[in-house]
């Protein structure tokens, strides 16, 4: 079977008058399908420049990146690849339900059909009587949804998010990543979340992938798996109260601290 | 509704309606006390005018159409000027937007004509251009324009650069980054920019009905001190508060309009 994506390789470095930075280096994993990817590490290890790499948005200097066995070229892969930053990036001067159809307005594939399933999935989310409203109306959880229903309405085979919850408080971080997740694996996409929150990346991802400080590596992959999952997800709430999140924790925890 | 609520809403009504009639109050004492003590003769008429005066004035310049000539000509001059202070300042920032480098080129010499008095420029371009409108309509527009360039450049530049991310990442190009991020997100900026350079242009036209015209409120202006006429002069001035207050309002009107419809 084809990896949804591959990673094989990948070195990249900022360029300043000072002096190169090598932000990551020899970067090589693979996702399967579906597969949920959660990537921590410390600050400044690289982690949003992965992102915008595996996006297209920057070049690498070195190795190569596949998505469905095709070399990403440009940005958003044609559409097939969707990037949720951490802010929601809503235009005010756009209602909710137009700030939802920006992908296939780009496109120019935004028919009459496809801006009512945008506001199907919006009105699916607990957005329906939102529609018309303005962002400033919203809250932030409410917000961050709609941002993200923007991101799935360009129909994406990957989905990238980079710290989606971190602007959020904490209560409702945990309601959105709830949502988020349930949205996310209920559609089946395959997603990249990168945090640095430990126990919400062992709450969301199927695996772990930790790169060390700058300049970031592989360090380690750690597959997530609960004993009471053999009949489908928990949920990221759910997974907070179960025996193994504590393991994990610290696992996770020692291989970011200790340095090779 | 609650009575605290009704209490809270006339207070609030009982505010607004103290500084409307204070506001009247405060012109109406003054225009009282500049009638009453030039009728009494503490101040000298000739030289200080007074309140009868201009509005007989004022009755006479509107008879012999002398008042919808001048003003005419000063708003005619004025809203030329700025709306190629608009399209010509908008064009350039959106250019120097696009080309990063033709912007580190060109940023002293803008600098250095926005900073430059542009009344020193008056007399040159009445050798230049001659006695007559577009004289004081190029003057007008140097006043604001550089100020007007740098202000939009400075406001494009500082578009939040996730939000132009986000549209390369949903496969957009840089044109959607202008029309569908940069001018909407800029309507504000071009607001207040417009507000700043309707004042300039109108600073401007003054200045260039000064030193080179027939006609118009600036040339009123020179015209009545050269023939000691106070009380032309001061209308001439009452007229010009007028037409400031009205390029205001329309201003804010469009504001209204595009923000938030």
């Amino acid at each position: 079977m084809i990896p949804k994506l591959e990673v094989k390789g990948v070195s990249c470095s900022y360029h300043r008058m000072e002096g190169e930075t090598l932000a990551l280096s020899h970067i090589e994993f693979s996702m399967a399908p579906g597969e949920f990817l959660a990537v921590v590490g410390p600050s400044g290890c690289g982690k949003s420049t992965l992102l915008s790499l595996i996006c297209g948005l920057l070049t690498p200097d070195k190795g190569k990146i596949f998505l469905d066995g095709e070399e990403v070229k440009r940005p958003g892969a044609g559409g097939h690849i969707g990037y949720m930053l951490q802010k929601d990036h809503l235009f005010e001067w756009r209602t909710i339900l137009s700030n939802a159809c920006l992908g296939p307005e780009l496109s120019g594939s935004l028919t009459p059909k496809r801006k009512e399933e945008i506001a199907g999935m919006l009105s699916d989310y607990g957005l329906g009587s939102f529609l018309h409203s303005r962002p400033s109306e919203l809250s932030g959880g409410m917000r961050q949804r709609a941002a993200l229903i923007r991101t799935l309405a360009i129909k994406p085979d990957l989905l990238l998010l980079d710290e989606p919850f971190s602007a959020l408080d904490y209560q409702t971080r945990l309601a959105v990543s709830d949502d988020i997740s349930t949205i996310i694996r209920s559609a089946n996409k395959t997603a990249i979340l990168v945090t640095h929150d430990l126990s919400e990346a062992i709450s969301i991802a199927d695996r772990v992938l930790v790169l060390t400080k700058r300049p970031g590596q592989v360090k380690a992959i750690v597959p997530i798996r609960f004993e009471s999952e053999k009949y489908g997800t928990a949920s990221p709430l759910e997974r907070r109260n179960l025996p193994e999140f504590a393991g994990y924790f610290n696992q996770l925890w020692k291989e970011i601290q200790t340095h090779e | 509704m609650s009575s605290a609520q009704l209490e809270y809403l006339v207070r609030q009504s009982r505010h607004r309606f103290v500084v409307r009639s204070g506001r009247i109050l405060l012109f109406i004492l003054f225009l009282a006390l500049w009638e009453i003590t030039a009728k009494l003769h503490f101040i000298d008429s000739f030289i200080f005018s007074s309140p009868s005066l201009i509005l007989s004035c004022l009755w006479s310049m509107a008879r012999d159409g002398s008042l919808f000539y001048h003003t005419g000509v000063t708003l005619f001059e004025t809203l030329l000027s700025f709306f190629l202070v608009i399209a010509i300042s908008l064009g350039t920032a959106l250019l120097l937007w696009s080309n990063q480098t033709l912007f580190e080129v060109i940023e002293p010499f803008l600098v250095m004509l926005n900073s430059l008095p542009k009344s020193a420029l008056a007399p040159i371009l009445i050798v230049w251009l001659g006695n007559r409108t577009r004289t004081i309509v190029v003057a007008a527009v140097s006043v604001a324009l550089f100020g007007a360039i740098l202000t939009l450049y400075t406001g494009f530049s500082q578009i939040n650069s996730d939000k132009v991310k986000l549209i390369y990442s949903l496969g957009g190009s840089k044109k959607d980054v202008l029309l569908k991020v940069l001018l909407p997100a800029s309507v504000p900026l071009i607001i207040s920019s417009m507000k700043v350079n309707a004042g300039l242009c109108l600073v401007g036209v003054i200045i260039g009905e000064f030193l080179s015209s027939k006609a118009g409120l600036g040339f009123l202006i020179i015209y009545s001190s050269q023939v000691f006429q106070m009380t032309l002069m001061v209308t001439s001035i009452v007229i010009l508060c007028g037409v400031s207050v009205v390029i205001y309002q329309g201003i804010t009107l469009l504001e209204r309009r595009l923000i938030r419809k």
